[in-house]
């Protein structure tokens, strides 16, 4: 039985549909991004689904219990806020005991269970310490178990590794995976980065402008996202808009190689979407073989194995292509070469032209 | 600002202070046991007699008072205006009322209360016009209440000024952890927000009792000397009204300063330890 269900979910703030028709439904234990860029949407979904704003129209569902309109005190959730929000008058340990002491648990099974989590979290040390006295990602970790105590039946995330520096936001994001997978409790994760949502995720719900565009697993996302928007805004990419030749995408004076004819119409407005990786090239020596495209290497940027280069093809329009090449065989191509790229058939997607 | 420079206004400071500060308070401190046949206890003895001990009562019981109501109404009146929802007017009719009316003292906040809560006020004249006799009732603008009724109206505005920064130093998003965490209004306030406010709720209420305590003018203006206060009594016998004893007002003066340091030094001793979470410690 999905744990957490959002059904039709509406939000209007002065005028504007902040958030229309929202529809999802989460498994237990499942973790669930909802990305996108800033103003989609997603944090008014997360308060939303946490009691701090009631909806226009539509429910929310925990366990097939309509909690809508329920007090956020009431919602057993646990919530980590982007700026920690840990109480700045209470040591580590009180702090993560919050919870079942308002509850009204034994003080001792309040301390017990809080010592537990700052164990889990790796701060048992820290204990006595005051919010000041801990570094940002130590704040986050006592953040995280603070909302663990309560043993919510849900937990949400907002934003919570965007105020920590890189390093520390990888290492945490590791370790609220193998938490939350040791507690088994459903999550929402709210975030509008896109590497941490497809590290982190079993699956990832792209927001823009109050709706959700696609909900589906990270691969899926990456590899078949569902419209333009989507496949600009996860990884990586070149797009093209054109129409549908002979299964093959017409940009221009171009015919780029795609494998389209099964799913649309010769003459039908498409964009075409094809990832780095899915790019080979190899030195212009003035034939252009059919399937392959000329261009001019505009830049190279080095990523370790791979280098990923950027040709700016031939015509009037300046399309921009990218391609990783093994870094190795990139040195070889210095910016000004010419060039010519091609792709698998299959590789690129091909999916109605987006017009937002 | 280079070093220098910054010494430079450092030192007037430091100078200023030994000039009108430490140097009148040994002053005091000397006069208060210097007699004509040199070093006595009498004026000191004379702070025990009735009339003064009385005098010490009444400042003590006034300061606290209206320091207390002005730091309940005044964070009250802040909270209020700072909560979420609150119309944005509001914060910037009551701050700009505020900064008129907490510097609004002396003779005419003296006079502004006499014409309206007076015997023969507007106000107690118009309460009385529909059956409403304030004085019949036992109130009296004359007197210890009286005389608090008139300190909050510049003690309140001043813990509205004091006050704001810390409201909104306070993260709204504790709130909503709380909320979230299960925890009432109720607990949020008691575990949460009073604790965070407490070492600005306790600076306020010194400043506040600093500023009553010290307080002359108007207290004098309101009840001509009737009502005993230590600076009434200071400027009785400074002025020679009922004799010339510049030694006792040395003496009144001395113990008004042991006053205000053992409440300072007892709330310094509260303030570390309702802030000892805060980032000084």
């Amino acid at each position: 039985m999905a744990i957490v269900e959002l059904h039709g979910l509406r939000k209007f703030y002065g005028g504007r549909d902040v958030l229309s028709g929202i529809e999802l439904a989460m498994g237990d234990g499942e973790l669930i991004c909802l990305l996108g860029p800033s103003g989609c949407g997603k944090s008014t979904l997360l308060r939303i689904v946490a009691g701090f704003i009631i909806p226009d129209a539509g429910q929310v569902l925990v366990g097939g219990r309509d909690v809508t309109k329920l007090a956020a005190s009431k919602r057993q959730m646990g919530m980590v806020f982007q700026s920690y929000s840990l109480f700045p008058n209470m040591t580590a340990l009180d702090n993560v005991r919050f919870g079942p002491r308002v509850a009204g648990a034994p003080k001792a099974e309040q301390v017990k269970r809080a010592r537990e989590l700052l164990d889990l979290v790796g701060l048992s040390s820290h204990e006595a310490k005051f919010p000041h006295q801990l570094s940002g990602g130590q704040q986050q970790r006592v953040a995280l178990a603070r909302a663990l105590a309560v043993q919510p039946q849900v937990l949400l995330l907002d934003e919570p590794l965007s105020a920590l520096d890189a390093k520390v936001r990888l290492q945490l994001r590791e370790e609220i995976r193998r938490i939350q997978r040791d507690a088994g409790v459903t999550t929402i994760l709210v975030t509008h980065d896109q590497e941490e949502a497809l590290s982190i995720s079993d699956r990832v719900a792209v927001m823009q402008g109050g709706k959700l565009l696609q909900v589906a697993t990270p691969a899926e996302i990456y590899r078949r996202p569902a419209d333009g928007f989507v496949a600009r805004f996860i990884g990586s990419g070149a797009v093209f808009a054109g129409r549908v030749e002979r299964g093959h995408v017409r940009v221009g004076s171009m015919l780029l190689r795609a494998d389209a004819s099964a799913t649309h119409a010769d003459g039908s407005e498409v964009e075409m979407f094809i990832r780095p990786e899915s790019v080979q090239i190899q030195a212009h020596d003035g034939e252009l073989p059919d399937g392959t495209v000329a261009g001019t290497l505009s830049e190279s940027v080095f990523l370790g194995g791979l280098t990923r280069m950027r040709l700016t093809l031939e015509g009037p329009d300046n399309h921009s292509l990218w391609a990783d090449v093994p870094s190795e065989h990139a040195e070889g191509f210095k910016p000004g070469h010419k060039l010519i790229a091609w792709w698998e058939a299959a590789a690129p997607r091909v999916m109605p032209l987006s017009r937002e | 600002m280079k070093a220098p420079i910054a010494w430079l206004f450092i030192g007037a400071f430091l100078l200023v202070s030994a000039i009108f500060l430490v140097a009148p308070t040994a002053m005091l401190a000397v006069q208060a046991v210097i007699g004509d046949d040199g070093l006595t206890l009498e004026y000191v003895q004379t702070l025990g007699s009735y009339r003064y001990v009385k005098a010490f009562e009444h400042s003590l019981y006034l300061s606290v008072l209206s320091a207390t109501v002005g730091v309940i109404a005044g964070a009250l009146i802040a909270f209020a205006m700072l909560k979420p929802g609150a119309p944005r007017w509001l914060r910037s009719v009551v701050t700009s009322f505020a900064a008129v009316a907490a510097n609004f003292a002396g003779v005419p906040l003296a006079f502004a209360f006499i014409s309206t809560v007076g015997t023969l006020g507007l106000l107690t004249s118009m309460l009385k016009h529909i059956g409403v006799d304030l004085y019949a009732m036992g109130f009296s603008l004359f007197s210890i209440p009286g005389l608090t009724l008139v300190y909050s109206y510049f003690q309140i505005p001043l813990m509205v000024i004091i006050i704001i920064p810390a409201f909104e130093a306070m993260q709204p998003a504790w709130r909503e952890a709380a909320e979230n965490l299960g925890a009432t209004g109720g607990q949020y306030w008691r575990m949460v927000g009073l604790p965070v406010l407490a070492p600005s709720l306790l600076s306020g209420w010194i400043l506040l009792f600093g500023s009553a305590f010290s307080a002359y003018a108007t207290a004098y203006a309101l009840t001509s000397g009737n009502i005993s206060l230590v600076t009434t009594e200071i400027s009785a016998v400074l002025s020679g009204n009922v004799s010339s004893e510049p030694q006792v007002g040395a003496a009144l003066s001395v113990g008004m300063i042991v006053v205000m340091v053992l409440v300072l030094a007892a709330s310094q001793m509260l303030a570390r330890r309702a802030s000892r979470w805060t980032v000084k410690q």
